[in-house]
């Protein structure tokens, strides 16, 4: 029935007494009086009252719905084609080559799309390529990558890490890059010729750089060896990705576009967040003040047909969008702006009207109990 | 999944014994050994001969761990914990790759960051415990060693090993006394480390060893003990000590217990029976209950949902991978082959579902057990550094002993609170009194000036400084020799059972054995008419400075049939004259019916004396002639001596010669309530809490303090005595109790309208509450109650007409609508009815009506038992307050114990989870402390789950969009950080910090306190709404930036699509989402708030940026993939424009529902909240006109107790035990002057322990001859009107009870005494009144008593006195053919079960 704690302190006789009666005590000090130890800190306490909470949502909505209406302006104004060159339908002009696709297939497929610009387009323009139901972002796709490697660190070179696997050795020879990413890399080629009214094709010239991010180009990816000078030597050892058609270190004649850094292929490394994405493929740049970059006018798009998407259903695009100082075209941030700018400044004359109406005014400070 | 339990025991250095004997039993062969040890044998000196048995060391180790065990036992400890191994397996499959979803540090970085805290925690508090284990291990004791004493540490002494012990030490192990320097073997203890009681005990040596005498001879002693096993009974023991060819028999009366310490004994011996471990003291350390909060119970419950939860959502997922690697995986797999040991989708959905409930464990991460232990600890010491609740008188303050209970606090709905020491002081003062007709005592005006304190030094020297009197026209009247005065005091300084002590001339120190009495003795002796001393025959006294010696004839005890006792006295001329002091119910019949017209103008002053919650006691004399002593003394011999119906006889003899008294007047004392306690109580039953009363005292008493201390008032519609001695009449009061409250509920229903305007005319007066009509006359149903018209004074409960069958307890939804305010007082006997299996729902339904509940008479054991059956019966957190040893069951049953460390030793202390020094401090930790506690730990928990469930359920829509792969959203190093870095410290900032309304207001509007016992801040339906926030957040989080990033580029024409972009816009988001939204939370902005809402954003960009920089990448290019993401992502416009417009998606829609909360329904302390407000920005000085009404609740006491327009209670004051007067008359406690009375004069309840073994049957081991002092007394016969069972104190005494055995040879001259006087182990200390209510308790139960109660008014008291006559007189007559002594049968009333 009696149990009691034992602590070999209480035995030990520290026990200060107490008042007449000699009650033990164990401790006797006054605890310190200091706003912190007393719940006495200095403090802001905000109340979310009339006075606070309508201004607040009034003022998100006058916020908002001027940006909106700023950045549907903006969107509006940029220019965007965009070309699905996928060949799923028969009548499409790819629809042979995407039927006829083996990786193995030495001769490539070409296929030329032809399309009419309506408006000109004034700035530099971007060339995407998009591909949809392609899950970049799957788990197992994600990380099968040898960033190491892909550093130009020499180790990882001959043994890659085995996130790559199973693309991390082939016939015993370590592939370089590694990983799966790589392997499925976007091998198809496109060129853009302009229609000239009088006949003449006049290809435009891409350009192939500026494409990727600073840090990925400069700091991410490096070739091993450190030198672009003999990168064939610095991938001695190496072979090629089981899809590739040509190893690494030939993918551009460009020495400081070839081997890992590479722009296209530090594009494609750079995994998309959702199936549906598109890519940066090449750069217009604009001539001067004068001539549009794309007039318009009839365009003809020539695509190498290497990638095939047809087995797991996937479509392949190609866009081609000016910019502004927000990026590309995106009508929902616009969009989505307004509306909640509206919500806002609707929940705020509601409520105003249902504080006016039923609200507890109790302003004299009345408390009832 | 349990909360980490071990970390609030472990705060503070409590021993586990049960762990330890858990370790201990891994030890191997030793305590293997020690586990089946059946009896004990020890021989005294003679260590070689002890060492065959391997008895434990009295070394003491409380610690769990060395240094090397440390890591081991600790690791495997923590692991116990559901939540610790939870975690470790979600490590362990984090290391399969197939499934890794997360890198394996994602978890290991939190489990090893509380591992490491708890151990760090529990090496600090094991190192503590090797420290005060050390320092006990290591005192010195003397040990006799071969002849010589030798100082030895504890931890050295051996079983076998005779020790010597000084005054004032610790006894270092359970020991055999040997020999003590006192006479007969004797020496005195203080058991209050081992049970709480502060008053000594006496312990006797075998009458064989204390002979023994001086160390040569106790070197030479080489007697062998055989006894018990350990175990845990502190009041048991059981043993014989063999010594010279002879037995004798060893009990607990010759044991000194490890923890008890030697008081006034020069130097004592004594033989280790039991060493270390195996003390009885150590046998009994341990908690019994681990409390655990309702909150606890229900996160514990919630966590288990979100598992359900969490299961479900891998599942969904799994059959989503499942559907997505058929459809669309197996074409995908030029691109993406499944891993080696996948083959088909089924596989791979089976892997998924590990893989997901990998990632989304974060709902419930690691880290909320450890933060919420973090702000209870928090909280804790908020409590202990409180000023307010620290007292200065005793330089305590408040402590939290347990950190787990705090928001608890927050939710009592029934306090159940100890009376003496806790509600009063036990402290009486004389406070007024009426002689001769004339009152004296305090003006009765409150509001004019305190009048002067009394000084009575100058008029008499032996004053006591510490009186305190205010009325000097009671001493003009006493110096200028008023008559009356003078024999009113002298009666006070004569007609007592007190014994004094007079340390030095003038200096002395009385020994009351009830405080009311050392009240009035000590004022007749600052009134001139001072108590010397006494003898068994005479009473020395100094009556205006004259010394006077009065011949005590009789002593006609109290007892509380009686309620009156009195002396007879012959003074020093020769005169003989009767002096009588009771109760006025009883007094005032026996009075010389010339007295009529005194005694209309005392009876006047008795009900005003009544109505300030005074005990009154009325003051009698008749003077006698020699002869009428004479024949009266013969008559009283011839009761004293019959064999037959001894009490009735005496009883009539007393009567007898009681009659015809003349009245002096009355005397009134204040039993002093704490400071503070009727405001508390106000406080806290407008807080809507439910107040008990459990007390051991008596009815009157008990009633008394409910009035005095405002939990019954005299506007009550009604109070109910339950006092039914059979379970019939119990259930038949209760059930009467019960119509009486629906049929004065429905009548009050009806005539509700005119009850408000009636009641405001005329019903407030006296009552305390009545600011509460002024303030506003919209209370609503509050104020509604307080509206009602009190009935005529309430009258007793009509003597009991037994209807034919009792009524059927009504259904529970009426007896919950009971309109009024009832109160209802019942008795230990009562209750122990009221409490079997098949009244409990009853005796709940009808109590928890009751805005009062008052229990009297009550052993600890039925403190326990009611306190379980509320907490069985009504889902409501209990509190329990106390201060003594007998408190600890109640105080342990509760969900809250709270000690009082006053004056009763620190038992409840100790067994509390709460302890503080004042009843009042109880307001400000329920009302502050706990409603704060319980308010930012329910904010917190929203908060929380909330951040979690956003954070974490992002990952669930990607799903939707990665091929149900288990592809994280975040980096993984925000995974690992965001519940430890990045949200941790705002919301542990605001769990800690956080006050809606400030202190003052939360006493000032008790009614702030009810959200917590409605459990309206965070419950089922609030967590819901957390989790639907959650999650409509983690909806947005997810899909705005998908939306707004697919198509986006960067200004570079770069695609903003990519998944790092995504991760590091969503995780921006995030973060800032949930920082805006504990912006919003937070109502009470201190600076540490700022800190670490603005440095949690701060560091959350600092460490990404340090993260997704160059430098990292350099060093670890496989371990930061996410180079230069933060900076080329934050740049952008857009990704900024996407968090805005996530963030007000996500805040918008909660603060125009919260606006529209606080605006439409406003909770009241949005309301008190917003009045502060409005009052700070207006800046006047508005005074306290809002809170200031409330405070006029103080004026309720500080005209002490305020006038009532009282009802007339019986103010019966005697708290007294029966049987004293034969103790004084019969000398015996004289030699020993104070130490008797220190243990008679206890308080009654404290030894429980007593009363509760008694209940087991003890015959079994103690036989011993009687004592020989109990026959040869001659004053006994004399005087001594019912023999109580406290003489067992005074027969040990008086002689030596512990003849050896003899192997059974007297045969029949022999027996027959031994039958009659089985002594319980003698001065135990054995408080009478404690034993006998046990006695009752059980004998009630058992068998039907003959009722006794027959002078006490309408039946409401069955009297103890009653209950033990009866067993006397059962016991009388059994025994009555073997013993010729019947007086020695009181003794074993207390065995007789």
């Amino acid at each position: 029935m009696m149990a009691t704690s034992y602590n070999a302190k209480d035995e030990d006789g520290r026990v200060t007494v107490c008042g007449p009666g000699g009650g033990p005590l164990l401790r006797g000090k006054k605890p310190e009086n200091t706003a912190l130890k007393q719940q006495r800190l200095a403090a802001w306490q905000p109340v979310l009252t009339a006075g606070t909470a309508l201004p607040a949502l009034f003022a998100v909505g006058l916020l908002f719905i001027p940006v909106g209406v700023g950045l549907f302006v903006t969107s509006n104004n940029i220019r965007e084609l965009e070309i699905d060159y996928t060949g799923a339908d028969a009548s499409s002009p790819c629809f042979s080559c995407s039927q006829s696709f083996s990786w193995n297939s030495t001769r490539p497929c070409t296929c030329t799309v032809p399309f009419y610009l309506e408006q000109p387009y004034e700035s530099n323009v971007y060339v995407y390529y998009g591909l949809s139901n392609f899950y970049q972002n799957h788990r197992r796709y994600v990380k099968s990558r040898d960033d190491g490697q892909l550093n130009g660190n020499e180790k990882s070179l001959t043994e890659p890490s085995k996130e790559c696997e199973p693309y991390a050795y082939r016939d015993n020879e370590p592939i370089a890059p590694c990983g799966a990413i790589a392997n499925s890399m976007f091998n198809d080629t496109l060129e853009l010729f302009y229609n000239d009214p009088n006949g003449t094709k006049i290809q435009i010239p891409l350009n192939a750089t500026g494409i990727a991010w600073w840090t990925d180009k400069h700091v991410k990816f490096g070739n091993p060896g450190g030198n672009d000078q003999n990168l064939s030597a610095a991938f001695q050892g190496t072979t090629r990705p089981v899809n590739w058609r040509r190893p690494v270190y030939e993918l551009d004649s460009d020495r400081g576009n070839n081997g890992f850094v590479n722009e296209d292929f530090i594009v494609w490394m750079r995994t998309a967040a959702l199936p549906t994405f598109r890519k940066l493929y090449r750069i217009i740049g604009k001539k001067d003040n004068v001539v549009p970059t794309l007039p318009r006018g009839n365009y003809t798009l020539e695509v190498v047909y290497n990638y095939p998407v047809r087995s797991f259903e996937g479509r392949k695009r190609v866009i081609l969008s000016t910019i502004s100082w927000m990026g590309g075209k995106n009508p929902f941030l616009g969009v989505a702006y307004i509306a909640v700018g509206a919500v806002c400044f609707f929940l705020g004359v509601v409520l105003l009207a249902m504080h006016h109406k039923c609200g507890n005014r109790n302003g004299d400070g009345d408390i009832s109990n | 999944m349990t909360i980490p339990k071990e970390i609030p025991e472990k705060w503070f250095p409590l021993v586990l014994p049960l762990k330890r004997k858990k370790q201990k039993g891994l030890n191997g062969a030793k305590s293997q050994k020690r586990w089946t040890e059946e009896e004990r044998r020890v021989r005294a000196n003679d260590r070689e001969y002890n060492e065959k048995f391997q008895y434990a060391s009295n070394c003491i180790m409380t610690s769990k761990y060395n240094i090397v065990t440390f890591l081991p036992v600790n690791l495997f400890e923590q692991f116990q914990e559901v939540a610790n191994t939870y975690f470790l397996f979600l490590l362990i499959l984090q290391l399969i790759p197939q499934i890794s979803s997360l890198s394996w540090f994602t978890t290991i970085v939190p489990l090893a960051l509380v591992l490491s805290i708890t151990a760090v925690k529990d090496a600090t508090d094991d190192y503590f415990r090797h420290k005060s284990d050390n320092q006990v291990n290591n005192r010195q004791s003397q040990v006799l060693i071969r002849g010589l004493l030798q100082n030895e540490k504890w931890m050295n002494v051996r079983v076998g090993d005779v020790t010597k012990l000084e005054n004032n030490q610790f006894v270092s192990a359970d020991l055999l006394l040997l020999s003590s320097s006192e006479p007969h073997g004797l020496c005195y203890i203080e058991t209050a480390e081992l049970d709480g009681e502060t008053n000594m005990k006496v312990r006797q040596s075998v009458s064989v060893t204390s002979e023994l005498g001086n160390q040569n001879n106790l070197a030479s002693f080489d007697g062998e003990v055989v006894c018990e096993p350990p175990n845990n009974k502190l009041d048991r023991f059981c043993g014989t000590l063999y010594w010279r060819d002879k037995k004798y028999t060893l009990t607990n009366q010759n044991m000194l217990l490890r923890g008890c310490v030697l008081r006034n004994t020069e130097a004592c011996y004594g033989l280790v029976i039991f060493a270390g471990p195996d003390t009885k003291l150590m046998q009994n350390s341990g908690r019994t209950k681990f409390k655990r909060t309702s909150i606890d119970r229900l996160m514990n419950t919630l966590v288990l949902w979100i598992f359900g939860f969490l299961v479900c959502m891998g599942v969904i997922l799994a059959v989503g991978n499942a559907v997505w690697e058929r459809e669309v995986g197996s074409l995908f797999q030029s691109y993406l082959p499944w891993d080696p040991p996948v083959d088909n989708f089924l596989f791979s959905a089976f892997l998924a579902f590990w893989s997901y409930v990998i990632i989304l464990n974060t709902v419930v991460p690691i880290s909320l057990y450890v933060s919420v232990e973090v702000i209870r600890l928090g909280h804790s010491y908020f409590i202990n550094w409180d000023q307010e609740m620290f007292c200065s008188q005793c330089n305590t303050a408040a402590e939290a002993r347990t950190t787990t209970l705090n928001e608890e606090l927050g939710q009592v709905e029934y306090i159940f609170s100890d009376k003496t020491g806790t509600l009063t002081q036990n402290i009486m003062s004389f406070n007024k009194c009426s002689i001769n007709g004339q009152t004296y005592g305090e003006g009765t005006d409150p509001l004019g000036p305190r009048p002067k304190r009394l000084d009575f030094t100058p008029f008499n020297p032996l004053a006591d400084p510490d009186f305190c009197f205010y009325d000097d026209t009671l001493l003009e009247s006493v110096k200028v020799g008023d008559a009356h005065a003078h024999t009113f005091f002298r009666l006070l300084s004569l007609c007592h059972t007190v014994m004094s002590e007079e340390k030095s001339e003038g200096e002395l120190v009385y020994k009351a054995q009830s405080p009311d009495e050392g009240a009035l003795v000590t004022a007749a002796r600052n009134f001139g008419f001072v108590f010397r001393s006494r003898t068994p025959g005479t009473i020395t006294t100094t009556e205006m400075g004259r010394p006077v010696t009065y011949t005590l004839l009789a002593i006609l005890d109290f007892n509380n049939i009686r309620k009156r006792m009195s002396v007879i006295v012959r003074n020093p001329e020769g005169r003989i004259r009767l002096y009588c002091k009771g109760a006025d119910t009883v007094l005032l019949e026996r009075l010389h019916p010339c007295n009529q017209e005194l005694m209309n103008v005392t009876s006047d002053h008795l009900n005003e004396y009544a109505a300030d919650g005074l005990r009154t006691l009325v003051l009698a004399y008749r003077d006698l002639s020699e002869d009428e002593w004479e024949a009266w003394s013969e008559s009283h011999r011839c009761a004293e001596k019959a064999a037959s119906c001894r009490e009735d006889r005496m009883a009539a003899a007393y009567e007898q010669i009681e009659q015809d008294m003349m009245l002096l007047g009355a005397t009134a004392i204040e039993d002093k309530l704490q400071e503070g306690v009727p405001e508390t109580i106000a406080v806290l039953s407008l807080a809507n809490i439910k107040i008990w009363v459990l007390t051991g005292d008596k009815q009157e008493t008990a009633v008394n303090i409910g009035y005095s201390c405002k939990m019954l008032t005299d506007d009550m519609t009604e109070v109910f005595i339950i006092s039914g001695h059979t379970v019939q009449s119990v259930r038949q009061e209760l059930g009467r109790a019960r119509e009486r409250m629906i049929e004065l509920s429905r009548s009050r229903d009806g005539g509700k309208e005119e009850g408000k305007e009636e009641g405001k005319e005329g019903c407030f007066m006296g009552n305390g509450f009545r600011e509460r009509q002024e303030g506003d006359g919209t209370g609503g149903g509050g104020g509604g109650k307080q509206l009602q018209c009190p009935p005529p004074p309430p009258p007793l409960p009509p003597p009991p007409l037994p209807p034919p069958s009792p009524p059927p307890p009504p259904p529970s939804n009426l007896m919950d609508n009971i309109f009024g305010e009832f109160a209802l007082v019942i008795n230990g006997h009562s209750l122990a009815h009221a409490l079997e299996a098949d009244m409990e729902t009853e005796f709940v339904s009808t109590a928890c009506a009751c805005k009062a509940v008052i229990c009297c008479r009550v052993t600890p054991l039925q403190k326990a038992q009611v306190v379980d059956v509320i907490k069985k019966h009504k889902k409501v957190v209990t509190l329990a307050i106390g201060d003594g040893a007998n408190d600890v069951s109640m105080i342990k049953s509760a969900h809250i114990g709270v000690g009082i460390s006053g004056q009763e030793g620190i038992q409840a202390v100790l067994a509390s989870d709460y302890s503080f020094s004042q009843f009042r401090f109880l307001q400000r930790l329920l009302l502050v402390h706990g409603r704060w506690s319980y308010l930012r730990m329910c904010r917190f928990l929203c908060y929380f789950f909330y951040k979690n469930f956003a954070f974490t359920m992002v990952h669930f829509w990607f799903g939707f969009f990665c091929g149900f792969s288990a592809q994280t959203v975040y980096d993984q190093y925000f995974i690992t950080l965001y519940n430890i870095v990045y949200t941790s410290l705002p919301v542990l900032a605001m769990g800690i910090f956080d006050q809606d309304v400030p202190d003052q207001r939360s006493l000032e509007y008790p009614k702030l306190y009810e959200p917590g016992q409605l459990n309206l801040l965070f419950n089922k339906r609030e967590f819901f709404i957390c989790i639907a926030q959650g999650i409509y957040t983690s909806v947005v989080l997810f899909f705005v930036p998908c939306a707004v990033l697919s198509d986006a580029t960067q200004s570079t024409g770069v695609p903003l699509a990519d998944y790092q972009t995504f991760a590091v816009t969503t995780a921006t988001a995030l973060v800032i989402v949930v920082s805006v939204q504990i912006a919003l939370d937070t109502g009470f902005w201190t600076v540490i708030n700022h800190v670490c809402v603005w440095g949690s954003l701060g560091s959350f960009f600092s460490i990404m940026f340090a993260l997704h920089s160059q430098t990292l990448f350099k060093i670890f290019p496989n371990q930061f993939h996410f180079v230069g993401s933060a900076q080329s992502t934050l740049l952008q416009p857009v990704v900024w424009l996407t968090i805005a417009l996530a963030t007000a998606i996500c805040i918008v829609p909660v603060l125009a529902f919260r606006f529209l909360k606080v605006d439409l329904k406003p909770q009241l302390s949005d309301t008190v909240r917003y009045t502060q407000l409005v009052r700070q920005k207006k800046r006047k000085p508005v005074g306290r006109s809002v809170g200031g009404a409330w405070r006029g609740l103080g004026s309720v006491s500080d005209g002490r107790l305020g006038a009532r327009g009282g009802s007339r209670r019986s103010g019966y004051a005697f708290a007294h035990q029966e049987g004293f007067g034969e103790l004084i008359t019969s000398g015996k406690n004289m030699r020993l002057s104070t130490m008797a009375l220190a243990t008679f004069a206890s308080r009654h309840s404290s030894s429980w322990i007593d009363t509760l073994r008694r209940k087991k049957p003890t015959h079994t081991h103690c036989h011993t001859p009687p004592s020989a002092s109990g026959a040869s007394s001659p004053a006994r016969s004399c005087v001594s009107g019912s023999v109580a069972p406290l003489s067992n104190s005074s027969s040990v005494l008086g002689g030596s009870q512990d003849t050896p055995i003899e192997e059974v040879t007297a045969q029949h001259t022999q027996t027959v005494p031994t039958l009659s006087t089985q002594t319980p182990p003698a001065a135990e200390a054995a408080a009478p009144q404690g034993s006998a209510q046990a006695v009752s308790a059980g004998v009630l139960t058992s068998a039907a008593v003959r009722p006794h109660g027959g002078d006490s008014p309408g039946g409401w008291t069955i009297t103890l006195g009653a209950v033990q006559e009866a067993l006397f007189g059962w016991k009388a007559r059994a025994t009555a053919s073997n013993s010729p002594r019947p007086s020695s049968v009181p003794m074993e009333t207390s065995q007789i079960e």
